[in-house]
């Protein structure tokens, strides 16, 4: 990575000239910002460097950058990932999407994925609702949250743990940013593209539309003051006592990364030597 | 009944070492140049329990299971009724049991077969190590008439490794075996041991023969889930697909295995998996995905008695509607059937070919008769059809993924390339492959992945046709050797027939079909599923002739179409 920072892009020549669907405000549109500052500040070749996502407000975001990718269905990005990272072990993959289609749908991929810990990049814009159906709860919303028509008494359903889940599966990267601090979430991303295996950036990512609220979010997010740790355990503990709005790198491991090797040792002919009788 | 064939089944408890015994005939028929085909049946239990092995050995390609069976061998008579339905006897068959295992069930005698008790437990005592399977090997080869000299190679193969003792125990088995044969009267049965000919024979089961052909095609990422009958297609690539430096991950279920294909293809690896039914229907989602975003995949489904968990281990041409007409949207994709434990071979390999030629989703349909069952076979010509997808050149400048193009192929980027950075996607889209809900767009594009296939001459391949007459019979997948068999039988008999067994069957062939039934007075649709699947898809997309009588002969699974009772509807009819 650091050899192709010979051919620096700027930042901006990561993102597409196609304009966005996202509302003004959207904190998405800042995520789209820290993950090209992360791809500029690597120096990733734009060809060796691809964006997975699913469906959602979210997972448009591959279309409004200038790298490979794929907007795929709802709930499959990680899968979809991990079948080009494992085929493709040279590129960088960054898969992208909302807690919806991460923890919902896809919530059994994200598990595996972790488990697996193939060298992948999952960046989760977390606004703790689903935005395109137009504001449903999510698995990370809060049990009283009465804003939507399909739970109009709250889902009253203890809300999801991603860093947690993620910690108790195996990723071997695990941090949370805000969206109102771009610089620092692309720090995050870069720093999770380049530690191995799998890396969960969980950034909070504000729906103004469905959960205006969400606005003070500025107020209440503050940077974490104990460092990151490479013991589970303690990362667990710290976990305890998070209210979800700490930021920062809670975790990175040394657990061993999913990658079979490609290298070829026998023809076809030789293959096909088993079936003669 | 069939001249120059023998039929055998063997049945026995668990552990009785019934598919050992099958599987080393069906080896040593093999060495002595023969043709033959195995199929296993067993009792609900995971593991243990009845077994049942069905041989056909023959001098010629065998293709599909016997009307009858010439020799029931019947280790003990444990739960054998399960098995009854699916071993039809008569006076002609010979029933060889143990004397010590007690009277045979009515079930198995009201057929009026010879019954021949012999002492194999007592016999085998008087050989150290000794087991009862290898008496019976023994018996079983001089009943089919295959010579001593390949059971005993196919024995020091099986039990070199296992060290001389074992060796001798089993070698003096078969030979005993051999001697007490001599008490039945074997001339009735027995083949002539000189019709074979030794030549580059395969002994594969149709799902090793598909594995193989994706390997041939050029498969080199493979997303696995397993489910029954189709998982030793994925056991068979796990090995050998790392040896030629493929990959194959397992998925955490058919949601994950779909689309873990479609990201190694779109990464520029020919990628494949395979499935059953209830795992088919998980994975439409995601093959609509990869029609709509034009990144080609290969499904090879293995059907079994459906619906839900249905009956796992039993065949049934039941999936055909869903593979066919599951997708959601316009979905343009193609389904293609093998119909034979080679073809499965042919057909997967053909199949990889079309997918990445056409950048298209394509489905290959078998099913457990073909997969799980053992055939002898001629070692498969290679068609040398590989993957060839169409892909730009690195530095190519203003790409347009979706480009409109004549053939509606439009050259693909693979990443690394450089100037081809685009988002491939399944929301409608421009050319570019920007999302469009333009009407304009989502019609061209529509147009365009329909085109890709109907324009496409897909060759001879579409259908295999066999013979000439005024009845047709029409069939595909593995009804396809019961039907050829009964046609070879009529037309022996004077009643002329033709056989058309359909490969392709999305994008259908209409033409070429209806060019081959101009004329025809009677056609006899074959299929092996209780709704006439088949049927009610060749009136569908063929306009069958309009003064022809159709008839439909069908029944679900789990019990196999036999030659003779097509051989029956044929003569009835002429
Ligand atoms: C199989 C399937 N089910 C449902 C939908 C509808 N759907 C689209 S996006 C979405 C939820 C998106 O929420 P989230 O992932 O949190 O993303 P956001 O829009 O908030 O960014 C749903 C349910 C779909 N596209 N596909
Ligand atoms: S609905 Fe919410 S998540 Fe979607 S674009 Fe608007 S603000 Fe963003």
């Amino acid at each position: 990575m650091e050899a192709s920072a010979a051919r620096a892009i700027p930042a901006k020549d990561y993102k597409s000239d196609y304009k966005p669907v996202w509302c003004p405000g959207c904190g998405d549109f800042s995520v789209l910002s820290s993950i090209t500052k992360a791809f500029a500040e690597l120096g990733l070749p734009r060809e060796e460097t691809a964006v997975i996502s699913g469906i959602g407000c979210s997972s448009r975001i591959p279309a409004y950058t200038s790298v490979y990718g794929f907007h795929g269905v709802h709930g499959r990005a990680l899968a979809l990932a991990t079948g080009l990272k494992v085929a493709r072990p040279e590129l960088t993959v960054v898969a992208t999407g909302g807690d919806g289609d991460g923890f919902s749908i896809g919530g059994n991929h994200f598990l595996h994925a972790a488990r697996r810990n193939a060298d992948i990049t999952y960046v989760v814009m977390d606004n703790q609702v689903y935005g395109m159906t137009k504001g449903q709860a999510s698995p990370t919303t809060s049990p009283d949250w009465e804003k939507s028509k399909l739970t109009p008494h709250g889902t009253g359903v203890s809300p999801f743990q991603p860093l947690a889940i993620a910690l108790a599966s195996g990723a071997n990267y695990i941090a949370r940013g805000f969206s109102g601090d771009p610089n620092g979430v692309a720090r995050l991303i870069a720093e999770a593209i380049q530690h191995p295996g799998f890396s969960l950036v969980q950034v909070l990512s504000p729906c103004v539309t469905f959960r205006p609220e969400q606005r003070d979010w500025k107020e209440i997010t503050r940077e974490a003051t104990v460092p990151y740790t490479d013991d589970t355990g303690r990362a667990a503990r710290r976990l305890m006592t998070d209210d979800g709005f700490n930021t920062g790198v809670l975790f990175k491991g040394n657990r061993p990364i999913y990658q079979p090797s490609l290298e070829q040792s026998s023809t076809t002919e030789d293959l096909e030597r088993a079936f003669q009788v | 009944m069939s001249s120059n064939t023998v039929s055998i089944a063997i049945t026995g408890a668990g552990g009785a070492g019934v598919m050992t015994a099958g599987q080393s005939l069906l080896d040593a028929a093999a060495k002595a140049g023969w043709y033959g085909l195995m199929t296993r049946s067993s009792g609900p239990q995971i593991r243990g329990g009845e077994a049942a092995a069905f041989l056909r050995l023959s001098p010629r390609p065998v293709g599909c299971p016997d009307d009858r069976y010439d020799v029931l061998f019947a280790f003990d008579w444990m739960n054998v009724e399960r098995f009854s339905a699916e071993i039809p006897l008569d006076e002609k068959s010979v029933i060889i049991c143990d004397a010590a295992a007690g009277d045979a069930p009515e079930v198995m005698t009201k057929s009026g077969a010879r019954l021949v008790s012999l002492p194999l437990k007592d016999t085998v005592k008087s050989i150290p190590g000794g087991r009862v399977n290898m008496i019976g090997l023994g018996i079983l080869a001089a009943l089919s008439g295959v010579p001593m000299k390949a059971v005993d190679a196919v024995v020091d193969d099986a039990l070199a490794r296992k060290g001389k003792e074992a060796l001798a125990a089993s070698k003096a088995g078969v030979q005993a075996g051999f001697e007490m044969a001599k008490a039945i009267n074997v001339d009735e049965i027995a083949l002539d041991a000189s019709g074979g000919s030794e030549k580059g024979r395969w002994s594969i089961s149709g799902n090793e023969a598909a594995g193989c052909g994706a390997i041939r095609g050029g498969v080199r990422f493979v997303a696995a889930y397993p489910i029954t009958p189709a998982t030793e297609i994925l056991e068979w690539l796990a090995p050998n697909l790392e040896k030629v430096g493929g990959t194959l991950v397992q998925a955490e279920d058919e949601l994950a295995s779909v689309n873990m294909i479609i990201g190694g293809s779109f990464g520029g690896k020919p990628s494949l998996t395979a499935t059953s039914g209830p795992g088919l229907a998980l994975m439409t989602e995601a093959i609509g995905l990869s029609v709509a975003s034009e990144t080609p995949i290969v499904i090879v489904n293995v059907m079994r008695g459906g619906p839900s968990t249905g009956i796992p281990t039993k065949s049934e041409q039941s999936d055909l509607n869903i593979a066919l007409n599951g997708l959601h949207g316009d979905a343009p994709h193609i389904v293609t059937a093998a119909n034979s434990i080679a073809d499965c071979l042919s057909t997967t390999q053909w199949t990889v070919h079309l997918s990445e030629k056409l950048q298209a989703a394509a489905i290959v349909l078998s099913d457990q008769s073909l997969g799980q069952s053992r055939a002898i076979i001629d070692k498969p010509v290679d068609s040398g059809l590989v993957a060839e997808r169409e892909v730009v050149a690195d530095g190519v400048k203003d790409y347009n993924r979706y480009a409109v193009t004549p053939s509606g192929v439009s050259p693909m980027a693979i990443p690394g390339t450089r100037g081809g950075e685009y988002v491939a996607d399944g929301l409608e889209h421009s050319p570019l492959g920007r999302p469009s809900s333009a009407a304009g767009d989502h019609t061209i594009q529509l147009d365009k992945r329909e085109r890709k296939l109907t324009q496409f001459d897909f060759g001879d391949r579409w259908a295999d046709v066999d013979g000439d007459g005024d009845l047709v019979v029409i069939t595909w997948g593995s009804s396809t050797a019961p039907a050829a068999e009964a046609c070879e039988r009529a037309r022996a008999e004077g009643i002329s027939t033709r056989m058309i067994s359909l490969r392709l069957l999305t994008p259908a062939q209409a033409s070429r079909l209806e060019g081959l039934l101009k004329g025809v007075k009677k056609i006899l649709i074959v299929e092996q599923s209780h709704s006439k699947q088949f049927y009610r898809y060749l009136r569908a997309e063929y306009d069958l002739p309009h003064d022809a009588e159709v008839r439909v002969f069908k029944r679900p699974g789990p019990l196999p179409i036999r030659p003779g009772e097509l051989l029956s509807e044929i003569r009835s009819w002429s």
